[in-house]
């Protein structure tokens, strides 16, 4: 188990949970051709909240959190984000991608654009800001990241820490309500792993929506308030971290913590 | 800690550092040279000698040839004369003199004399141009008179009413502001507004326009009908135009070629593989012979303009497969990195998508580019005066009959250094593009 995050003092005074529904999954279905992927998912998120959702390698975590900003299309049931329902309409889809940020396992920066261009690409194209303002709001989010001094280089020459650090921060640019990771620290160095935690945890403390597809058991003990399990497709088992850490309910949570806490 | 830490007993560590010595006599300059690259070993040494042989064998035949030409002859019986009378009868001597006698010919074809200030010209226009595009160290806003160059060079080649291509051009204007217009309702709808607009604009209105305009306020420079065009001006019309016109055509087919709508990826199938699947030599033919039938009776649609559109349409079929290459070679990761930021289809792909996929696809389009270039010969098999076509008229006169290597040395010399210099633009196009971004 990573320890990565255990010595640093969480402050919990803004990361509150709201009433309001940010995100709401009823009985969504989805297949790759004939292979039933996700089964009968119903998840409610609430403003502020913090989910990580775990589980073995194919168990569709990913594709859930890829569905929630449709780079996957779910077949049945439905999905509701901000109180914007994800259907085929193209300008809803838009919409809600610009609300919704999103982190990948190997960060997506733009090779042929500086580290300052793809933080403003985004805001000056979809939400027309004026270039200066969008270049400022950049700089104010790559200060956030501890990464302001590299802006005008190319994403080849940072190391993969910085590169999904700048992922982060170009997704804060667009001021999105709720962000998603989808493994962000699979592809980095152990010693890397470490500098994007604390920027998640950054941005956890300040109340961001956020639902983590990670293996940081660490991360999830210390900032989660809700850890989903999933296996096969489907949501296993739910929980308050502490509970879910300390007393896991299915069989298959309790071999899946075994393996991963165990060695 | 451990007990080992204090075991070791012969440590040994150095005071002072080995000053550098230079390496042995046989690893550096000009004999290491030679060994490493000439005689590495015996097979290489015998390869070696066997090809500077070879070198000094072609050399030694088309050297003198070369080295001995006669510039200054008015026929090919005098070329001769002066052989004999200077080198001997059995001498080799090439007689360039045909080229200093006819290459206003070579060059322009028949086009009238006094007019030749106009191709020229159109020529310097054609390469100022093309600067802002070229070289990024142009300052950008030259690249809005770069889009009014075809128009004036349009003007100047064929001459007539400076109306005709002064509307045309605003063709473009009324597309953007069509586009501008539907661009509020719907993508789809203001793409297919505009192609319909702009197409029926040039199709119906523009020359009558023109033409109305015209004759309350005429203005233009003598008609010079395409007819007259030749030589290598008429191969840089025909090169340029097309490979201008077909790398945004290439563009659109490989994106509708890669799209998800049925319909449009159908057509696109259709359309690049029944272009590419045909020699280019049977569409020229279709062009010279065909169209004419399926055109309305009476119109006179200019050979040279319909020979421009199917090697654009026969070049932008090749350029659509490179650019397919480029697209597919992106990482699916910024498709998604894309469209994840909220990015529409055209966003993505004329930021994201197209500037990875074109810098990829370089050496391809630069290549078919340099084919291209080189097929505008084929236009003597239907008729044009290009400079092959041209050495026939030159040899139909007495003075230059049997006149063969000279001419076609000349000209392959025209095609290499223009082929030569798309080849290097590219390489300097990659290596800028690979220091910008890695």
């Amino acid at each position: 188990m990573s320890d990565t995050v255990q010595d640093r003092q969480i402050n919990r005074s803004q990361m509150q949970v709201s009433d309001e529904i940010a995100i709401d999954i009823t009985n969504m279905n989805k297949w790759y051709g004939t292979f039933h992927v996700l089964r009968d998912i119903n998840l409610t998120v609430q403003r502020g909240e913090r989910i990580v959702i775990c589980g073995p390698s194919g168990s569709g975590k990913s594709t859930l959190i890829r569905c929630i900003n449709r780079l996957e299309e779910h077949q049945k049931g439905t999905i509701m984000v901000e109180g914007t329902e994800l259907s085929s309409d193209l300008k809803n889809i838009d919409k809600i991608r610009s609300e919704v940020g999103m982190c990948f396992q190997h960060f997506n920066l733009f090779p042929h654009l500086t580290i300052l261009e793809n933080c403003t690409l985004a805001p000056i194209w979809v939400r027309k800001t004026p270039k200066k303002e969008a270049e400022a709001t950049a700089m104010h989010f790559l200060e956030k990241v501890k990464i302001p001094d590299q802006a005008l280089k190319y994403p080849g020459q940072l190391s993969g820490g910085q590169q999904q650090r700048v992922a982060i921060a170009r997704s804060l640019c667009m001021k999105p309500r709720i962000m998603l990771f989808d493994e962000p620290t699979s592809a980095l160095d152990p010693e890397m792993i470490k500098e994007v935690l604390d920027t998640m945890i950054e941005l956890a403390e300040e109340g961001m929506t956020m639902l983590c597809v990670t293996h940081e058991m660490g991360f999830a003990q210390a900032v989660a308030n809700r850890v989903i399990f999933m296996d096969q497709g489907q949501i296993v088992e739910q929980n308050e971290p502490k509970e879910f850490f300390n007393n896991p309910q299915s069989d298959r949570t309790k071999l899946f913590l075994s393996q991963i806490l165990g060695h | 800690m451990s007990d080992t830490d204090s075991q070791v007993t012969n440590a040994y560590f150095r005071e002072t550092m080995l000053a550098q010595q230079t390496p042995p006599v046989t690893e550096t300059g000009a004999i290491k040279w030679l060994r490493e690259n000439l005689f590495p070993t015996w097979l290489n040494g015998i390869m070696t000698i066997v090809a500077l042989y070879a070198i000094w064998f072609i050399l030694s035949h088309i050297g003198p040839w070369f080295l001995n030409g006669i510039w200054d002859a008015q026929s090919l019986s005098e070329c001769r004369e002066i052989r004999d009378a200077t080198l001997g009868p059995d001498a080799s001597a090439a007689c360039f003199a045909v080229i200093s006698d006819r290459w206003q010919q070579l060059v322009f074809g028949f086009y009238p004399q006094s007019a030749y200030w106009r191709p020229t010209l159109a020529f310097f226009l054609m390469l100022a141009g093309l600067a802002p595009v070229l070289f990024g160290a142009i300052p950008r806003r030259w690249l809005t008179a770069s889009m009014l160059t075809p128009f004036v060079i349009y003007f100047l080649l064929w001459g007539g009413s400076v109306w005709v291509p002064a509307f045309i051009a605003l063709g473009f204007v009324v597309g953007g502001l069509t586009a501008r217009v539907l661009g509020r309702l719907n993508q789809m709808v203001a793409l297919i507004g505009t192609v319909l607009i702009v197409g029926l604009y040039w199709a119906f209105i523009a020359v009558p326009l023109a033409n109305a305009v015209h004759s309350i306020l005429p203005i233009g420079i003598m008609a010079i009908p395409s007819s007259e065009f030749g030589g290598f001006m008429l191969s840089v019309v025909i090169g340029m135009a097309a490979i201008i016109l077909s790398l945004p055509l290439g563009i659109v087919l490989a994106l509708a070629r890669a799209s998800d709508l049925f319909l449009v990826n159908k057509l696109a199938i259709g359309f690049i593989e029944i272009i590419r699947g045909v020699p280019l030599i049977v569409w020229l033919f279709t062009a010279s012979l065909l169209l004419n039938y399926f055109l309305p009776p009476g119109t006179n649609f200019d050979l040279t303009l319909r020979v421009i559109i199917m090697v654009t349409l026969f070049s932008a079929a090749y350029i659509a497969e490179v650019v397919r290459g480029g697209l597919a070679a992106v990482p699916k990761g910024q498709y998604e990195g894309a469209d994840s930021l909220g990015l529409d289809y055209w966003q993505s792909m004329r930021l994201i998508v197209l500037p990875q996929a074109l810098k990829i696809s370089i050496p391809g389009i630069v290549n078919t580019f340099i084919g291209l270039f080189k097929d505008t010969t084929l236009v003597v098999f239907i008729g044009l005066l290009d400079p092959l076509g041209l050495t026939n008229s030159i040899r139909a006169s007495t003075d230059w009959n049997g006149i063969y290597w000279e001419l076609y040395v000349f000209i392959g010399l025209m095609f290499f250094i223009a082929c030569y210099a798309m080849g290097r633009y590219s390489m300097y196009l990659e290596r800028k593009l690979q220091r910008e971004n890695r």
